[in-house]
């Protein structure tokens, strides 16, 4: 034996082992271990599917009470046969594993504040966050109560659970997800608490926004002082066309919250603060254009007599998406839609009798108090005149090659103190500041999805969404049997004008939530006069109903305005009608505000450049289509003028202030050309008129417009650039620059990162006709042709008809390809 | 001849060894180096064999996944590591990797006995 050659050779290839077994840093979430990932038997190559892989398989499954069918359609959608409702749930949950494995375990990590686990100390600031919200104690409060309170929706969510685990049980190591390899971790068993805990991550993303929102505008209300806030930031819209149309009587309130006597003074402040905050570091906010469009025509306004229903839920467009399509049939029900993978049931859909579809109500269901402690224990408040106790709740985050990090977190009778000595941010300026939030408290709100993919009728589904908590929702339906009807429903405080705007008093009372809102007197309409109901997510109501429904940056303007106009005194409606307005690029606010803008505009004034540009906005239809250049500059423009006015009130502060909401400044526009405001306060010798301001933003703006002329970047398409974008936000496995129109205020709200995230047309005949669509693909494997098949096909505003059929007919269409069998396993 | 037998060994090993997916994927490592102390050639012949054997082997697999796969994956993973996109660079790594590795396995190996 040569000893010396042999201990060099060998120690170089130890060596090699280990440097290609650790993990690589490519930045960001990327950390594969190279030798591993790149092992063709173990690594991504594994994850690279056939393209013409057949699906086919017969599974072995020992929790079943009996055999169920499954077959796959050509777009990889499953229908689901099975012979009981539990059956029907385990193989979801099998599916959605199978399918999305990754996704669902990820999201619900983020959510339960456990990032950091995988990630490492980077991703603290964002665990904290989550913890010190309370989302993993909602979870729990949620879990513990439909445990003991709930056996149905228990046996429901235990038999997803079990699909989902029993997947996991005969995954090989080597066929793991993608990302687990590229992220180098592993799944973990699925439990209910999981299923809860995205629920949770759904109503951050759709109320969560008051968590910053309400910082933001306490900021803003102190740097600016509240009359010139409540000019900037009214809650006045002239324009508003709301979801229940004006002039509906509402019954006399069952609560009239009162106004503490002390509020003008100490809360909200009539007098300018001084502004001391500090900039650390900003918190995770939830997309304020997380919003939606449903609305349902009844019969008389279509061509066949029946109703028919349309639902587009705007969220950020990811890969793999929220969304996975699923039919579900078993004796009781027999369902279709699109579905959360981590949840039972579908979401929003359509069965033998009905449709249903969502939209955010935007209700503010999220405020914070501030508290004063006794001693830097935290373990007592001022409360009422005397000091109150809080329990402490322990919450531990483990971080990747580095010592768990505590969080002690005490909790008050409003809910989690979220910011403390132990924990600022940016906009908490320093205060001990508890939270209270609807969906902190236990909720059956997977209930109400169950039994929404059961009804018959509007009964049925006004017993479903009654058990609707958080977060609120404009809930639309359609029946066979030609009823359409809307209705906001959730948990909603009974608020006084502008309580839970800012940060209330936690000393006193008076400033509490004094009720709920009841069921029944949440609006709803039923039939309507105009023959069609709509939402938006404008306000659901005018001023006459009883109660505050939270500030007007809440509650985007234009796309109700457009909806309502689109559809009203229409008549001979078809499904391809409705899929056509879910995609029209009508821009309602620019047809409102260049009028508005072009009073205050001399051409004579304006460079030579600024007057082409000017030209060419005139010149535009007032669509956002991919091709438009006006579009681009309008928005340039509009945005340009804006910062002229209000920039130089917000300029001073050194904390992140909002920007007022593009109506203001429109109405302001309409309402009175003398507008304050215009001057820009920063120069003393001269009084700027909104002439000035409009003016000087467009000589801005023509600046910007030239500069993306020259790189070709004009049109609305490539000025706009939308994107779904990979969960980990990586480019390669997201799509980029997709040709597609719309954006802000726009039907189409299709945005950068935000817009339709699934397309629903369903037209309530005898045998239903149904479309949809969602931007995305039934598999979750970036090495699938499946993993983004929709997505050109949506960004073309087309939509694919679904198969929604009983078994025997479904098994022998055309487009069904294949077939997977689960057996229940003999013991 | 040893030589021939050696390549032949390593690659059928190599992937013998890699369908157990509980095992390290470096199992063909130790594969290799007993392969090498079984059966004894030049250690510049043997470093050839292992690194022919394994990188063979990682290169046709690799080439096969990809062509049934329509280059989907590799053209997004050759994004991320990165080398320009190219699915064939990505499966040259992946070649590379595999015999370097697997050569100097094979080295370690030959030293152990010398040849007849």
């Amino acid at each position: 034996m040569r000893i010396v050659p042999f201990l060099v050779t060998a120690t170089v290839t130890a060596g090699l082992v280990f440097t290609l077994n650790i993990q690589l840093k490519l930045g960001g979430t990327k950390a594969p271990r190279l030798g591993y990932f790149l092992s063709p038997q173990h690594g991504f190559w594994k994850n690279a599917e056939k393209v013409n892989t057949n699906f086919d398989a017969t599974i072995l499954a020992n929790d079943l009470k009996g055999d169920v069918d499954v077959y796959m359609d050509d777009r990889l959608v499953p229908h689901i046969y099975a012979d009981n409702d539990e059956d029907a749930y385990y193989v979801q949950g099998y599916l959605h594993a199978k399918y999305r494995l990754w996704q669902m375990d990820f999201q619900t990590r983020v959510a339960a504040g456990r990032l950091s686990e995988i990630a490492g100390a980077d991703k603290l600031s964002i665990d904290r966050f989550f913890r010190r919200l309370g989302m993993v104690y909602g979870a729990e409060q949620t879990e513990a109560y439909i445990n003991e309170k709930n056996p149905v929706m228990k046996a429901t969510v235990d038999a997803y659970t079990a699909g989902v685990n029993a997947y996991l049980k005969q995954l090989a190591p080597e066929d793991l997800p993608f990302e687990y390899k590229l992220m180098n971790f592993e799944p973990e068993a699925w439990t209910p608490k999981k299923t809860y805990l995205f629920l949770m991550f759904m109503s951050y993303d759709l109320t969560g926004r008051s968590a910053s929102a309400d910082l933001q505008l306490t900021n803003t209300r102190d740097y600016l002082g509240y009359d010139l806030f409540d000019q900037l930031y009214t809650n006045q819209q002239d324009s508003l066309d709301p979801i229940i149309p004006i002039g509906t009587a509402y019954a006399e309130p069952s609560i009239v919250p009162v106004k503490p006597m002390s509020s003008d003074m100490v809360y909200l402040k009539k007098t300018p603060q001084v502004d001391i905050a500090k900039v650390v570091e900003t918190p995770e906010a939830p997309d304020p254009n997380n919003g939606s469009n449903n609305w349902a025509v009844g019969g008389s306004m279509t061509k066949s007599g029946k109703p028919i229903l349309a639902s587009d839920p705007h969220l950020g467009l990811n890969l793999p998406s929220l969304w996975y399509e699923v039919q579900i049939t078993t004796p009781t029900h027999s369902t279709y839609g699109a579905s959360f993978p981590g949840s039972p049931a579908v979401i929003i859909g359509f069965n033998d009798s009905l449709a249903w579809g969502v939209t955010n109500a935007g209700r503010d269901v999220l405020d914070y108090y501030e508290l004063k402690f006794k001693d830097t224990t935290q373990n007592e408040y001022w409360y009422n005149g005397a000091w109150k106790s809080v329990t402490k709740r322990v919450e531990v985050i483990k971080v990747k090659d580095s010592a768990d990090v505590i969080e002690n977190i005490s909790m008050s009778h409003y809910g989690p103190v979220m910011f403390d000595a132990y924990y600022q941010n940016p906009q908490s300026n320093g205060k001990n500041l508890a939270v209270k939030w609807t969906a902190l408290n236990a909720s059956t709100g997977v209930e109400t999805f169950y039994q929404l993919n059961r009804a018959k009728n509007i009964d049925d589904y006004s017993k479903a969404i009654q058990l609707w908590k958080c977060p609120g929702q404009n809930f639309v339906v359609a029946t066979k049997t030609g009823d359409i009807a809307i209705k906001q429903q959730g948990d909603f405080v009974a608020r006084w004008d502008r309580q839970g705007d800012f940060i209330m008093l936690g000393e006193d009372s008076s400033y509490d939530w004094q009720g709920i809102i009841p069921f029944e007197e949440n609006p709803m309409i039923l039939n309507p006069e105009r023959g069609f109901v709509s939402s938006a997510n404008q306000k659901s109501t005018d001023a006459s109903y009883p109660y505050y429904l939270g500030t007007a940056s809440s509650f985007p303007l234009y796309r109700g305005i457009s909806v309502n106009q689109q559809l009203s005194g229409k008549t001979q409606l078809t499904a391809q009608d409705m899929q056509a307005l879910q995609t029209n690029n009508y821009n309602v606010f620019a047809q409102q505000a260049r009028p508005a803008l072009m009073k205050f505009v001399e051409m004579n004034k304006l460079s030579q450049e600024a007057q082409r540009m000017v030209g060419t906005m005139m010149q535009w239809n007032l669509y956002n289509d991919p091709s438009e250049k006006g579009s681009t500059i309008f928005k340039l423009i509009w945005d340009s003028v804006e910062n002229a006015v209000w920039g130089d009130e917000l300029a001073g502060a050194s904390i992140p202030l909002t920007e007022p909401e593009s109506f203001v400044l429109l109405e302001q526009m309409n309402r009175d050309s003398n507008f304050r405001v215009a001057d820009d306060i920063r120069t003393k010798d001269k009084i700027e008129s909104l002439k000035d301001q409009v003016l000087l933003g467009i000589e801005r703006a023509t600046v910007k417009c030239i500069e993306l002329e020259k790189e070709n970047k004009l049109s609305w398409e490539a000025f706009k650039a939308t994107r779904v974008l990979h969960l980990t936000k990586i480019p390669a496995l997201s799509r980029l620059n997709l040709s597609i129109g719309g954006g802000e205020h726009i039907i189409n709200a299709t945005r950068e990162n935000n817009g339709p995230s699934w397309r629903m047309v369903v037209h309530l005949t005898d045998e239903i006709e149904a479309y949809g669509l969602y931007p995305g693909g039934q598999s979750g494997n970036p090495g699938s042709p499946y993993y983004d098949s929709f997505v050109d096909y949506w960004a073309a505003g087309k939509c694919y008809r679904l198969l929604f059929l009983p078994k025997e007919k479904l098994k022998q269409h055309e487009r069904t390809k294949w077939h997977i069998q689960f057996k229940k396993a003999v013991a | 001849m040893k030589f021939i037998l050696s390549i032949v060994l390593v690659a059928l090993v190599t992937y013998a060894i890699g369908i157990y997916g509980n095992l390290p994927w470096w199992s063909f490592v130790v594969t290799n180096l007993m392969i090498a102390i079984a059966l004894p050639i030049k250690p510049l012949q043997s470093f050839l064999a292992g690194a022919l054997g394994v990188g063979a082997l990682w290169a046709g697999l690799a080439f096969g996944i990809d062509m049934a796969n329509n280059h989907i994956l590799s053209s997004k993973v050759a994004q991320i590591l990165p080398l320009g996109g190219s699915y064939i660079a990505l499966i040259i790594v992946t070649a590379f990797v595999g015999a370097l590795l697997g050569g100097l396995a094979s080295l370690t190996g030959s030293f152990v006995r010398k040849p007849e």
